[in-house]
This record gives structure tokens, sequence and C-alpha cells, in this order.
């Protein structure tokens, strides 16, 4: 913090989605040179709040202050002008497009484009704020990091002075989120605002100057860091005390059940997405599976749920081969197998439906005849809401309009309700608040407990290790290790993540 | 200044019925306009619309002929909306339905009235239905584009007929005259309280239908594609047969029309067969909302529109489009208030100010 007097000031900003006030009259002050945390559970109102200061939304009532002079954005393009710019977490770039078409793509709307000119601009500014992008390389040659970067450069090229990390760390390894915070330090240097949005404690105590805490669409607190510490930051974003530690039950026996063989499967471009994947699973132990996103995660769980076409391979369970068996024989045979999809809401469950119907997907080809029986989906759906705290309005009420976190619960509830041998979990505490978080790992140590064998996909290393027995790594297809989650750490992780290949703590 | 939209969150049915209430004063009110232009009193010309559709015996009857095959085939084509199987082709499935009885009515009229009349049936519903299984199965198979291919498949089952009534299925004792045969009077619907008994056929559907889309594992199966084919993939369904039940069911419902049509109504086939309900019962069904309760209401009332209109047309010596004119004020209004359901338009004057400064 350079100087007090703030350089982007948000003043009673509030913004409605049809019932939901996503913002409340929140309030925002950030002064130039400063690295700013917006700390919040999801559905906070972070992403809304800084989506109206990049004029993405525009905000219902409130006013917004640049360099002390009001601004009213209605379009991004009118907040790069004012030098807002924001990256988002999903990537705006053009795959088949050179870093340097991206920088100039929709910017200079002349008839001529003059590419040395505008690269000796652009590498002034990579000079400046010491940027390593490879301005001829074509973006899908590009790594999660790289592609950040140059995000990152785009909107500096643009002239933003005020740039909006939402949630950047979500998607990179450890070693690329430590390049991230030496260039957000950069910017910092050259007299730049950051606003960093996260829900991510450790980050926010490493990085930030200060910390604006938002809780359910209000503004709580703003602290500076120094003078905070985690707890009490946590307390303020939840608004109670809570216990952050994740408890880890012993595995129970060293019985394998499931046992994976050189599996490999092509994605629909033919390209080679599994590559001979080898393990197996104890009977009552969680085992973790991280990876930089896209590396085949998605890929594995379907296909050990006879969803996904495999090449080759063997997939074992209890000695019966199930590769190139589908769904439904999973269902009917008995095989206890549940897995919870990554998309919830696109492939676990009906968005329109109630939650008795979602039940009922799960039921109704047990049942004979023509006709379904809802009466016991019905039953199940209030046994589900009274075991997992599900809070809805009834079991006739549409999913789509429950909170993320009594998604899952119905998800995990369903999966759970089948009482399966083998759990396959995606991403399942994905998008969901602390407490939410903590319940899920609770419901998991259960059925760990039960002798359930657990598969437990995650991108959030912290979990990973804090929950699991055992973690493979997955890297481009291919199990760069399985490690001791006891043992591990998060840099170990990181190195196995970006394609090396570890042997050390293998049990 | 700048307009925006904002989406409502659900609004509850009261609110829904008022605004579609609200919809159809403004297409009352611009329809009065319409007719004062044209020199007549409105209030009149309303109460003679009712009067035509509902006042006597023959008028009711004639409103519920046209009802029939508006309840039937927004039945048909609802099971394939449904799976959101945009199913644009019932014309065309009532017409080879049409085209299949009408082959069993032309050569076997030496059968008794019932077996005839019921393997007439059973040939329009397979009629209706291989024309629904067509773009099904090129659907589930190659991912096409069902709305043009059913839309395609429309006019070729048309020109089918055409070629049929101009040439090898012409009426020799029709004196040159392009028409085909009329049915003997075995091939006939019979009545029942006047009314041919097709009626009773489209009440029967409506209770299987129903029961098909509510309580059946085949009718889950179909609603829960039309959410998602990822779930549904996930849930163990087999995508590729359910695609193919749906439209041979949507299908052979459509055909079934096409008999009744034939056999109830035009005695004979012909290309007027249609009379174009199979577009018509796409903006039934989906005023309907797609359930068969519904359905019956919404197409007893357009058929009740299309009747009156075309009463007053010649009561007050109107044109036949000025008639058809009130029927397409009416759709815009009641259609167009969906929007305002869903949306909610917002006039942002601030910055229509912001924007003079700008440009100052």
């Amino acid at each position: 913090m350079k100087n007090g007097s703030a350089y982007v000031s948000m003043r009673d900003i509030t913004k409605i989605f049809g019932t939901v006030k996503a913002t409340d009259n929140m309030n925002l002050d950030v002064t130039k040179g400063e690295i700013h945390a917006l700390l919040g559970e999801n559905g906070a109102g972070k992403s809304t709040l800084m989506n109206m200061l990049s004029g993405i939304y525009i905000p219902d009532s409130g006013h917004i202050f640049i360099d002390n002079k009001e601004n009213r954005f209605t379009s991004p393009r009118d907040a790069i002008k004012a030098g807002v710019g924001m990256i988002h977490q999903h990537f705006k770039l053009v795959e088949v497009l050179t870093a340097l078409d991206n920088i100039l793509l929709g910017y200079n709307v002349g008839l001529f484009v003059n590419k040395r000119i505008q690269k000796e601009q652009i590498n002034k500014i990579m000079e400046k704020f010491q940027l390593d992008v490879d301005l001829d390389k074509y973006v899908f040659d590009m790594s999660v990091g790289e592609k950040q970067t140059l995000e990152i450069l785009k909107t500096l090229y643009r002239g933003a002075r005020i740039l909006i990390l939402d949630e950047p760390t979500a998607v990179l390894t450890p070693q690329e989120t430590v390049k991230l915070f030496k260039i957000m330090r950069r910017m910092k240097n050259q007299d730049c605002s950051v606003i960093f949005i996260s829900h991510k404690m450790n980050e926010v105590m490493e990085i930030a100057d200060r910390v604006t805490v938002l809780r359910k669409g209000r503004t709580i607190d703003t602290l500076i860091k120094e003078n905070s510490n985690p707890q009490e930051l946590t307390e303020l974003m939840v608004g109670r005390p809570v216990d952050l530690s994740i408890k880890r039950i012993d595995k129970l026996t060293d019985k394998v059940v499931f046992k994976v063989r050189n599996l490999r499967a092509d994605n629909e471009e033919k390209v080679e997405v599994l590559k001979g994947i080898n393990f197996e699973m104890y009977q009552g132990e969680i085992l973790g599976v991280a990876g930089i996103a896209g590396s085949g995660q998605k890929e594995l769980c379907e296909a050990l749920a006879g969803l996904y076409p495999i090449k080759e391979g063997e997939i074992s369970f209890k000695g019966e081969d199930l590769a190139g068996k589908n769904p439904k024989e999973f269902i009917t045979r008995g095989i206890s197998m549940s897995f919870i999809p990554e998309d919830r809401l696109g492939m676990g469950l009906v968005a329109n439906m109630d939650m008795v119907d979602n039940i009922l997907l799960k039921q109704y080809h047990k049942s004979k005849g023509f006709l379904v029986k809802r009466k016991p989906a019905a039953e199940k759906a209030k046994e589900i809401i009274q075991k997992l705290d599900v809070i809805t309005p009834g079991v006739h009420h549409p999913i789509k309009n429950l909170s993320g976190g009594n998604i899952q619960k119905v998800l995990l509830g369903r999966e759970l309700d089948s009482h399966p041998e083998l759990l396959i979990t995606a991403y399942p505490v994905r998008g969901l608040d602390i407490n939410t978080c903590l319940k899920i790992y609770d419901i998991l140590n259960e059925e760990k407990k039960k002798g359930v064998s657990i598969l437990y996909i995650a991108e959030d290393l912290d979990s990973l290790l804090g929950l699991c027995d055992r973690i493979m790594v997955i890297s481009n297809g291919e199990v760069t290790g399985i490690v001791d989650a006891r043992k591990a750490t998060k840099e170990q992780l990181g190195l196995m993540m970006l394609g090396n290949k570890e042997v050390d703590n293998a049990d | 200044m700048q307009i925006r939209l904002v989406k409502k969150a659900d609004i509850g049915t009261r609110r829904q019925t008022l605004i579609f209430l609200a919809a159809i004063f403004l297409a009352l009110f611009t329809t009065g306009l319409f007719i004062l232009f044209l020199g007549l009193n409105p209030i009149r010309v309303y109460i003679s619309m009712i009067n035509g559709a509902f006042g006597s015996a023959y008028r009711l009857e004639q409103t519920f002929v046209n009802a029939i095959p508006l309840i039937i085939t927004s039945l048909g084509i609802a099971i394939a909306f449904r799976m959101k199987f945009w199913n644009i082709g019932a014309e065309g499935q009532i017409i080879m339905g049409a085209f299949f009885a009408s082959y069993v009515a032309l050569n076997h009229s030496d059968l008794s009235r019932p077996v005839l009349l019921s393997i007439m049936f059973l040939a329009g519903f397979i009629g209706g239905a291989i024309w629904g299984f067509i773009p099904a199965f090129f659907k589930a198979k190659w991912g096409t584009n069902e709305t043009i291919i059913t839309l395609m498949m429309n006019y070729v089952a048309l020109k089918w007929i055409i070629y049929l009534q101009f040439g090898p299925w012409k009426d020799p004792s029709a004196l040159g005259f392009p028409k085909i045969p009329n049915f003997a009077e075995n091939a006939i619907l019979p009545k029942l309280f006047g009314l041919h008994i097709g009626w009773i056929i489209a009440l029967i559907l409506v209770v299987l239908v129903y029961i098909f889309m509510n309580r059946s594992k085949k009718g889950f199966e179909i609603a829960v594609i039309g959410e998602s084919i990822n779930t549904a993939r996930y849930a163990g369904i087999n995508i590729f047969r359910t695609i193919i039940l749906a439209m041979v069911l949507s299908g052979g419902i459509c055909g079934i029309v096409g008999m009744i049509q034939t056999s109830g109504v035009n005695l004979t086939l012909s290309k007027e067969i249609t009379g174009g309900v199979g577009y018509t019962a796409i903006i039934t069904a989906w005023l309907g909302a797609l359930k068969p309760h519904w359905i019956v209401l919404v197409s007893v009332l357009f058929a009740a529109l299309i009747q009156g209109s075309s009463y007053i047309q010649s009561a007050f010596g109107l044109s036949a489009a000025s008639a058809q004119l009130f029927q397409a004020i009416i759709l815009f209004f009641v259609l167009g208030s969906e929007f305002f359901a869903r949306y909610k338009v917002i006039f942002d004057w601030k910055s229509l100010s912001k924007a003079k400064e700008d440009r100052e």
C-alpha cells in the first residue's frame, strides 16, 4: 500500500437476480499498488461484485469510482477503458490462434494491423512486468499456466491498471501458483491494483495486503492481513467458529477389491486420453486422485462406471471383469458400484425434476411392471432429507432451485442408498462452502468405516492430503505415481502432476 | 437509454393466469380496433363469434369435428416434445396414416365393418409410425437435425398423395376430376351422439397418453432424455431405443388422425386431408404445456376460434384473410405473453443521461 486514498471505490452496490440479493449494499476500497483479496464462500457475491466492476453486470444501484471519478460501465469495453481488466476462471482465448493474435483480436478495430509495431509494444509490457509469453505459440499448445499468463498480458496490453483475478489458482499446480504470485507482486510494484478472489485461506495469507471478507451478499469487514489470522478470517467468512481440520480414519483392511489393469481409452478425436492406467483399491480405503484439470480424470471415472468406451484393459471388481459392461448392467446385476459424476446437474441429476423423480432414476429399473412406483422413492427422499440435513421446501421441489451443497447431498444420498461397495466420486465438494465440505468428508468417512472403497477425485490438494489414505497422481492420461497421503507433500504432488514420475513413498 | 431483460424467478400460477388473461384482453382490444376500422361493432362481432362456435347443435358439432384432430395430433406431438425431439412432421405423419388407412379402405371394402375399421385404425397408426421412425432413426444413429428431416418428410408425404390423387388412384367415374374414390359404407366411422366416434378415440388417447407420460417407466425415460441425455446415459437408459419408441408412438398417434379424418370427415383421401392440423397442433401442444388434459381444453378453444371466425366471415361478409388475421392477433398476444411471464424488462434511463454526457 503506497497511499491511503482509494483508487477503486465501490459504494452501496446492490444487484438482484430474481428474488436473490446477490450483493446487498456492498462496499469495497482498493488502493494503488496493493493486492487486495476478496474472501468468501460460494454465493457470498465475490464474482458478482467483480463482474460489476469489470462491466459484465450492471449494478441495480450503487456507485463505482475509479480515481475519484464516477463510472457507469455498460460493457467490459467501458471497464477496460477505465483501466479495469478481469481474468476469468475460464479463459477467453481462441485456441486456434497464436498468443499475438489473441492479444490483438478485437482490440484494434482498424482495417490493417501492423503486427511488428504491436509486437514491440507487447514486448515492452512483457519486459516491464517480466511476463514470459511466446507470442507465436498457438493457444492450444499452451499449458494452463501459460494461458493464464497470456490472459494477464492481454489485459495489461489493453491498458488495465486494475486487475481482477477470479480464483486464478483453482486450475494451477503448486509450482504454477508460485509463478503467478510472482507476477502479481510485480504488478503491485508497478503500482497496479490487484484484486484476488479466493476461498483458499493459505493463499490469501501468502499474497494479500488487505482482505475484504464477504458473506451472503454483504461486506463483513476489510482487514489488514498482518493484523489478522486464518482463524479469524474463517470465522468472519463462515459467520461462526469452525474446526477446519479434516478427520482421517485409518484404513481398515488390506483386502484388494478393485483392480484396474492397463486401461486405455480414446476420445472422440481418436486421441488416447487414458494411456494404460494401473491401480488397485483396498476395502475400506479412500484413494485420492490428483491431477491438473483435464488430465484424464473425467474419462477415468466414466470408464470405471461403464460410461466411457474403453479400448483395452481390465477392470475387475471382486474378481469379475467389468470392462465393456454398460451402466444398466452395473445397476441390474447388483454390482454395488456408485458413481458420483463431476457434473452434478448435467449428469447425476435432472435439474428440472423434483427429488422424488431424481431418486426414482436409480430405482425404477428394479420394480416390476409397466408403471413407475413413486411412493417408495418419495419415502427415500424424506429419509435422505433427514439423514443428510438437506434443506429443501419439499420433496416435490425442482432440484435446480436447491443450493449446490444440497444438490450434492441429494446426489450423495441417492448413491449411498444403494449401499455401494465401491464409490467413485468426482469433485464432490466443488463449489461447496466449508461447512458442507466438512459434512461431505464426514459422510465419506462413515462409508469408509463400513468398508466401502472410495475413489476420491479432487482438485484441492489440502483435502486430498487430509482425507485420503493414498493419492494416485495422473498426468496426461498416465499414472505418475501412487503415494502415501500421510507422508506426501504438496510440492511432491505438484511435480508429479506435471508429469515427473515419482516412486518415493509409494506403498 | 438502455433496455435490459432480467430473468424472473418462477412465478406463481396466479400471476401466470393474470398475464394470460391480460394477453387475451389485449388481443381482443387490438382485434377490436381492426374491426372498428372495418366499420363494424366489435362487441357484436365477438358475440356472434361465440354464437358461431357454440350457438347450435350443428355449430357445436363442427367445432368438435375440428377439435378432434387437433387434440390427437397435439398428444402425439407432446410425446416427442417431452423428449425435446422437435417433431414438426405431424403433417406428414397424418398424411401417411391416412394413406395406409385408405389403402385398406379402398382395397378391402368386402370385410365386415368392425374388422375393416380396426385394420384401418392399425394401418393408420403404422403409416404414421413409419414416418416418425425414419427421422428418429437418423437422429439416434447419426445425430441429424430432426427439425429439418421431419419438415422435409411432410413434403414427401404430400407429393406422394398428390401423385396418387392425380394418377393411379384417380376415380375413373369422376369424369376426369382428380379425386380418389369415396370410401364404401363399411369404411366410414359410425356416429355416436351425432358425432363420429373419433371423439371417443380422442378421449381414450388422452387418458392413455396421460398415464404413459406421467406414470410409465418409458414415459419417465423419455422425460429424462428430454432433460439431459447425459443423465439418461448415466442412469443406464437405452437412448437409441427410447428415441425410436417415442417417435414411433408420436408418429403413430398422428397417423391415427389421418385414419379418422379420411374415414370420419372427408370419407376419402385427398391432398387437403390435414387442413394444416399438423402445424396448428404444434401451437396447441405448446399452449397446453404438453399436458394431455390442458391440450384438450386448448384444442377445443382453438377449434372454437377457427369455427367462430369462419362464421363471422359469412355473417359479416368479411374476407377469409381478415378472419385469419383475428386468429393471428390472438395467437400473437398469447404466445408473446410467455415472454413477459419469463422476463422483466427494465428501462434504464440513467444510462441515457450518461450517453448524452459522452456525446458532449
